[in-house]
C-alpha cells in the first residue's frame, strides 16, 4: 500500500492524515540508573505495519516492551512520559495490566509454544479472558490457526503436544495464540530471526495479512525484511528515534544521515 | 561518504563508477569526431567512430551485469540503490548516444563526397557543439553528484530544440531551391535530429543525477522549445 505523505523538503509526519491507534510521547526508559530510551516519541497507525530497526542496544526492544508493560516484571525498570492508546495513557500505574495484555499480544524472537497440546496452546490463553462453550471454543482455535496459516498442517493433530512442531510452525502457533485472545495491537519481536526463508515468507505473509485488523509493530534487524513488511519505519540509535517516516522513504531517500549510514551498512 | 563494512560492496560500486566514466569519455569522443568526419568529409575518421562502437555496447553489458549481481548480492538500500539503479540508466542513455554518433559517421559515409553546400552544416556543427558540452557538462555532474549542475543541463535542452528548428527550415530551404540537393540534406536532416536525440539523453541523465543526489524524481515538464519538424500536440 501506498501510505507516502512526506515532502522533500519540510517533511511533515509521515502518515498525519491516518489515525493513531497507539501514540508515544516523550518516553524515556530507564533500567535502574541507565536511560535506554531518549524522549521517544512517535505513533503506531491503526491497521498498519510500523517497523522498528537500529543496531543492537539502540532500544527497539526495549521500546516494544514498554507498549504491553512488560517491564513491569522486573524491578528497577522504569518509563516516563506518555504511552497513549486510544487517548489512555498505558503507563499509568492502575492500569489492568492482564488487560492490558490481552489487548496487546507479543511474538518473541524464539517461539515460545507451552508444553501442551496445539489445541491447550491457543485455548489456555482465552480462557483467562473469556468461558467459552466447548463448541466457541473450538471455533476460536480453528480460527485462529487458520489466521495463522497454520489450520491445514495442524488440523489432524490438534491434541498433540506444540512442542513436536518444526520452529515455524511453533512461530506461527504463538501467532494463533495471540491471535486467539482478539488484541487491538501486536508487537513482534524479531519473529523470524529463528527460522528458514520458507517459514519467514510464510511468517511476513502473515504479518501482511493480519495488517488492517490489527494494528502491528516489528522489531527486525533484516533490513529488507521491515522494507517488505512495514508501511511505517522508526530508526533508532542510542536509545533516540532519530527518523520516522513512511517505509518508502526511509528506504529509498532516508533524511538522516545515521540512518542511511545504517540501512546501507556503513556503520562504523 | 563514509565506506561499508564489507569493502568488496565499495569495490562493486567504484568499478560501476569506473565503467560509467569510461563510456561517457568514449560517446563524447564519438560524438565530436562523427560531427568531423562529417564536415571534414573524413572517411578514416567516420570509421573509427563506427568501430568505437562495440566498446561502448560492451561496457553498457558489462554494468548491467554488474549492476545485478550487485543487487542480488547486497541487496542495496537508499544511496546505494539509487547508485546502482543511476548506473543502469545512465548506461543506457550512453549506449544510445554511441548508436546515434555512430550513425552520423555512417551518414557521413553515405554523404561521401556528393556536392555540398559548405553552409548547410554549419548550423549542423553549432547544434553539436551545444549537445557535446551538454554532454560533457551532465557527465561531470554525474561524477561530482552536482545536482546543480545537471539541472542546468536540464534547463539547457531547450538551446538545441530551438536550433534544431532553425537547422530544419535552412535545410527545407535548400531543398526547395534545387531538387539536387534532396538526398543530401535528407541525411543532415536525420543527422540533426540525431543531434537532438543525444541533447534529450544529457536530459535523462540529468534527471538521473537529481534523484541520485536528493532520491526525487524532477518533475516532468522539462521547459522544450515548440519543434518544427515535429507535428504539435
Amino acid at each position: 500500500m501506498d501510505v507516502a505523505v512526506t515532502t522533500p523538503n519540510g517533511a511533515p509526519q509521515a502518515g498525519a492524515n491516518l489515525p493513531d491507534k497507539v501514540l508515544v510521547r516523550n518516553l524515556d526508559f530507564f533500567y535502574g540508573a541507565s536511560k535506554a530510551l531518549k524522549a521517544v516519541s512517535l505513533p503506531l497507525k491503526l491497521g498498519h505495519v510500523t517497523a522498528f530497526i537500529g543496531p543492537s542496544g539502540c532500544g527497539k526492544s526495549t521500546l516494544l516492551r514498554v507498549l504491553n508493560r512488560m517491564y513491569d516484571l522486573y524491578p528497577g525498570q522504569r518509563a516516563e512520559g506518555e504511552v497513549l492508546m486510544d487517548g489512555e495513557n498505558l503507563l499509568d500505574p492502575g492500569l489492568d495490566l492482564n488487560l492490558l495484555r490481552s489487548r496487546v499480544g507479543m511474538v518473541f524472537q524464539k517461539p515460545t509454544p507451552f508444553p501442551m497440546s496445539i489445541y491447550d496452546n491457543i485455548a489456555f490463553g482465552v480462557r483467562l479472558y473469556e468461558k467459552l462453550s466447548k463448541s466457541a471454543m473450538d471455533e476460536r482455535v480453528e480460527s485462529s490457526l487458520k489466521k495463522a496459516a497454520l489450520w491445514n498442517e495442524a488440523k489432524d493433530k490438534l491434541k498433540q503436544s506444540g512442542l513436536g512442531l518444526s520452529g515455524g510452525q511453533q512461530q506461527r502457533l504463538c501467532i494463533a495464540r495471540s491471535i486467539a485472545i482478539k488484541p487491538e495491537v501486536i508487537l513482534f519481536d524479531e519473529p523470524t530471526s529463528a527460522l528458514d526463508p520458507i517459514a519467514t515468507a510464510k511468517i511476513e505473509e502473515l504479518i501482511d495479512e493480519l495488517r488492517g485488523d490489527y494494528t502491528i509493530a516489528i522489531v527486525t534487524h533484516s533490513m529488507q525484511q521491515a522494507a517488505r513488511v512495514s508501511q511505517f519505519t522508526a530508526f533508532m540509535y542510542l536509545g533516540e528515534m532519530i527518523e520516522y517516516s513512511d517505509t518508502k522513504t526511509v528506504f529509498t531517500a532516508p533524511r538522516d544521515k545515521r540512518t542511511q549510514d545504517y540501512i546501507t551498512g556503513r556503520f562504523g | 561518504m563514509a565506506d561499508h563494512i564489507v569493502k568488496s560492496y565499495d569495490k562493486e560500486l567504484e568499478a560501476l563508477e569506473r565503467s560509467i566514466a569510461e563510456m561517457g569519455g568514449i560517446a563524447e569522443k564519438m560524438v565530436i569526431d562523427a560531427m568531423d568526419a562529417l564536415v571534414q568529409s573524413d572517411a578514416a575518421l567516420a570509421r573509427q567512430v563506427i568501430a568505437r562502437d562495440d566498446r561502448l555496447d560492451q561496457l553498457q553489458r558489462e554494468i548491467e551485469e554488474g549492476a545485478i549481481l550487485t543487487i542480488a548480492r547486497r541487496q542495496p538500500m537508499a544511496v546505494d540503490l539509487r547508485e546502482i539503479v543511476g548506473a543502469i540508466r545512465v548506461a543506457g542513455d550512453l549506449e544510445r548516444v554511441g548508436d546515434l554518433a555512430k550513425n552520423i559517421a555512417k551518414r557521413s559515409l553515405k554523404i561521401g563526397e556528393a556536392p555540398r553546400n559548405p553552409h548547410d552544416v554549419v548550423g549542423l556543427k553549432h547544434m553539436n557543439d551545444v549537445a557535446t558540452e551538454l554532454l560533457k557538462d551532465v557527465l561531470d555532474a554525474y561524477a561530482q553528484r552536482d545536482n546543480d549542475r545537471a539541472l542546468a543541463v536540464w534547463e539547457r535542452d531547450v538551446e538545441l530544440d530551438a536550433l534544431e528548428n532553425s537547422v530544419f527550415r535552412d535545410l527545407l530551404t535548400h531543398m526547395m531551391e534545387d531538387p539536387r540537393n534532396i538526398s543530401y540534406c535528407a541525411h543532415l536532416l536525420f543527422c540533426s535530429k540525431n543531434i537532438e536525440r543525444i541533447g534529450d539523453h544529457a536530459t535523462n541523465i540529468a534527471e538521473t543525477v537529481h534523484y541520485l543526489v536528493t532520491g526525487q524524481p524532477l518533475p516532468n515538464d522539462r521547459p522544450k522549445g515548440a519543434s518544427a519538424s515535429e507535428p504539435q500536440s
